[in-house]
């Protein structure tokens, strides 16, 4: 165990006087064949962070939690898990457990064994382990179950079982692998709750995979948009979605209005490549004056969808097509036809310059 | 508008030509679709009729037969009932012996086959490359095809005492014997044994054994306590042929085991050379029970409840 207590001393060689963050990549490279999963990666992932990776199927987000999991080796680059060189460390040896996406109970053990299997692996003596597989147990709401099979358990019951077997282990690092998506909406909601309210009572680090980018900002401090095997943008949720750096970032995460060439010169004035958010744009009512600081368009209504708390009107202005997102505040619907002819209107600082 | 209301009329008015097509088609099917009973007896009357009648019927004639008795004099069998037959197999220190040397002959024959289809079954399902996988099933499945007697005696030529074996490791063969007989019995029955324990390797998603070194279990861990027990009841089965298979053997024994006699020996023997039918009837009922004795063994493990 000398290695824990040099990787508690072990400094950040980056930032002279802090120690190194709890996980560290650096030029990390994993190719399959021809195919180039992740390339060339550098990320830091600090103690406690609650960190998203958010990506398209195929970005490889899979393949980056699997190698700090331990179950892929790099092509080229490091993994260091507290300040220690991770990189060709076997899973068994390293302080990160993972929640899989397919769950991964072994299904001839019941409830209480899948979750003792860590303590019993590592030969926690018996009545330490009951004792903390029944902690585990009560943390996930799953007391009285603990001598049922996993195929006796419903799909949510299964994903807590699998929380509480990552979790009694005490990790420094919980990884979960698209935990959530084989449940229905509802439940969804619900585990990312308590997601969220596990990981501050733990306190431990949680790197999340997940397509979803509404997960990723409900349940994230900070997340990296993954696409082609490359970070994209890295950042707090609520950066990331308000100043997208790129296009891609700004179609993936969230929905945006990209506007270029002839229509960003014909509406803005300039030759830019800029994304707005649906929910920014406004209609200006009829004799509603447009203030100075805002830009405003002229088009046709082409659709209107009325989705219970929101609306969502789309227009054609100026050789685009934009899409405004009105809150549905009054009892009525806006009272919009197909064909109106209506004002656009957002503000100036709303608008983000993006790379094309 | 008013000309398309027109021609929808039309349209409509015409005789649909499609339902007696399929009226026609159907007929059989609409015939027995409400006959729920009927449907249930034509279903299931072939395969009863061969469950009860040849396969349960041939034993119950079987067991009636080792009751009988042969007329010492001109070896006809005479239908007198008695247990004589039966008192003899199973107190015979001769007959109990054979019986022993056949079912640890079996035993051991089912636990080589366990041994080396275990680790080979895991390759071809979890580390093989798909390419691998296709040839290594191809090379276990192709023997099935050569003929069980050209295994047979390609085995006596190979353990020859001046054969290829013994000319290759200096003279050490086991040559013809109980060795020879366990050696050929289990290559003869190992596909049967690989295939179902590649089945059942190939139903455990690999994930259940990255979360078992995920929880900090080395190889050694997994295998026991992941790998073994998840694949158990596919041993279980591959198990139930190479056992019975084995009980059953007499020609292979016949061929590579020189003086060696099973107990299928014994009855062949009984039945054809001794011409005692109702002896070797009597003898037939040892790997019957074994056979029994083992299927409920291995019920009680639970291994035959998810196959």
């Amino acid at each position: 165990m000398t290695t824990s207590v040099s990787a508690a001393n072990a400094l950040d060689a980056d930032n002279p006087g802090e120690p190194e963050p709890r996980i560290r990549l650096r030029g990390l490279r994993k190719t399959f064949g021809s195919v180039v999963a992740v390339d060339n990666l550098d990320l830091d992932i600090a103690d406690g962070e609650f960190f998203a990776m958010l990506g398209p199927s195929g970005s490889g987000k899979t393949t980056v939690l699997r190698m700090i999991a331990g179950f892929e080796i790099p092509t080229a680059g490091t993994v260091r898990l507290g300040g220690v060189d991770a990189t060709r460390q076997p899973p068994f040896r390293r302080d990160v457990n993972t929640v899989f996406q397919d769950y991964a109970l072994f299904p001839h053990m019941t409830v209480e064994q899948n979750i003792g299997y860590g303590l019993r692996v590592r030969r926690v003596p018996k009545q330490d382990r009951s004792r903390r597989v029944g902690e585990a147990l009560d943390m996930v709401r799953l007391s009285g179950f603990g001598a049922r099979k996993p195929n006796e358990l419903s799909g949510g019951q299964r994903q807590r079982v699998a929380l509480a077997r990552a979790l009694v282990n005490r990790p420094r690092v919980l990884l979960l692998d698209e935990p959530l998506g084989a449940l229905d909406l509802k439940l969804r909601e619900q585990m990312q709750l308590e997601l969220k309210a596990i990981q501050r009572e733990v306190g431990i680090t949680f790197v999340f995979v997940t397509h979803d980018q509404d997960e990723a900002l409900t349940l994230c401090d900070r997340l990296a948009v993954f696409r082609d095997g490359r970070i994209e943008q890295l950042g707090r949720g609520d950066e990331v979605y308000e100043a997208p750096a790129t296009r891609f970032v700004a179609e993936f995460v969230g929905t945006s209005n990209v506007i270029s060439g002839e229509a960003a010169r014909a509406i803005l004035g300039a030759d830019a490549t800029v994304a707005i958010r649906p929910e920014k744009i406004r209609i200006v009512s009829p004799g509603e004056a447009v203030s100075a600081g805002d830009v405003s368009v002229t088009g046709n209504v082409r659709e209107i969808v009325y989705a219970g708390a929101k609306t969502r009107v789309v227009v054609d202005a100026a050789g685009v097509t934009l899409s405004a997102l009105l809150l549905n505040v009054a009892t009525h619907a806006p009272e919009l036809q197909r064909g109106d002819a209506v004002t656009l209107c957002w503000d100036r600082g709303a608008v983000r310059t993006i790379e094309a | 508008m008013g000309h398309q209301v027109a021609t929808d009329q039309g349209l409509i008015s015409k005789p649909p030509a499609a339902p007696s097509v399929r009226g026609r088609r159907g007929a059989v099917s609409a015939f027995f679709a409400p006959k729920r009973k009927t449907r249930l007896v034509l279903l299931l009357s072939a395969p009863m009729l061969w469950l009860v009648v040849a396969y349960l019927g041939s034993i119950g004639v079987l067991l009636t037969s080792a009751l009988w008795t042969t007329d010492f004099f001109t070896g006809n069998v005479a239908h007198t009932y008695s247990i004589a037959n039966l008192h003899e197999v199973y107190t015979q220190p001769l007959y109990r012996n054979v019986a022993v040397r056949t079912i640890s002959v079996a035993l051991l024959v089912t636990v080589i086959d366990a041994l080396i289809a275990f680790p080979m079954a895991f390759y071809m399902s979890k580390i093989a490359s798909p390419r691998m996988r296709k040839l290594l099933v191809v090379a276990v499945l192709t023997p099935l095809w050569a003929s069980y007697l050209v295994k047979a005696y390609a085995w006596r030529s190979l353990l020859a005492p001046n054969g290829p074996l013994s000319w290759l490791t200096g003279g050490h063969t086991p040559g013809y014997g109980l060795t020879a007989t366990v050696i050929t019995l289990s290559y003869l029955w190992l596909p049967y044994m690989v295939i179902p324990v590649y089945a059942g390797f190939e139903r455990v998603p690999r994930s259940l054994f990255e979360a078992s070194a995920d929880l900090g279990a080395g190889a050694g861990r997994t295998v026991r306590s992941v790998l073994i027990p998840m694949v158990f009841p596919a041993i279980a089965a591959g198990s139930i042929f190479t056992f019975s298979l084995t009980l059953g053997d007499y020609i292979a024994v016949g061929i590579v085991g020189g003086k060696t006699q099973l107990l299928a020996n014994v009855i062949y023997g009984q039945l054809v050379t001794a011409n005692n039918q109702p002896l070797a009837a009597a003898l037939s009922t040892v790997p019957l029970v074994a056979i029994v004795l083992y299927l409920l063994a291995m019920r009680r493990t639970g291994a035959l409840e998810n196959v």
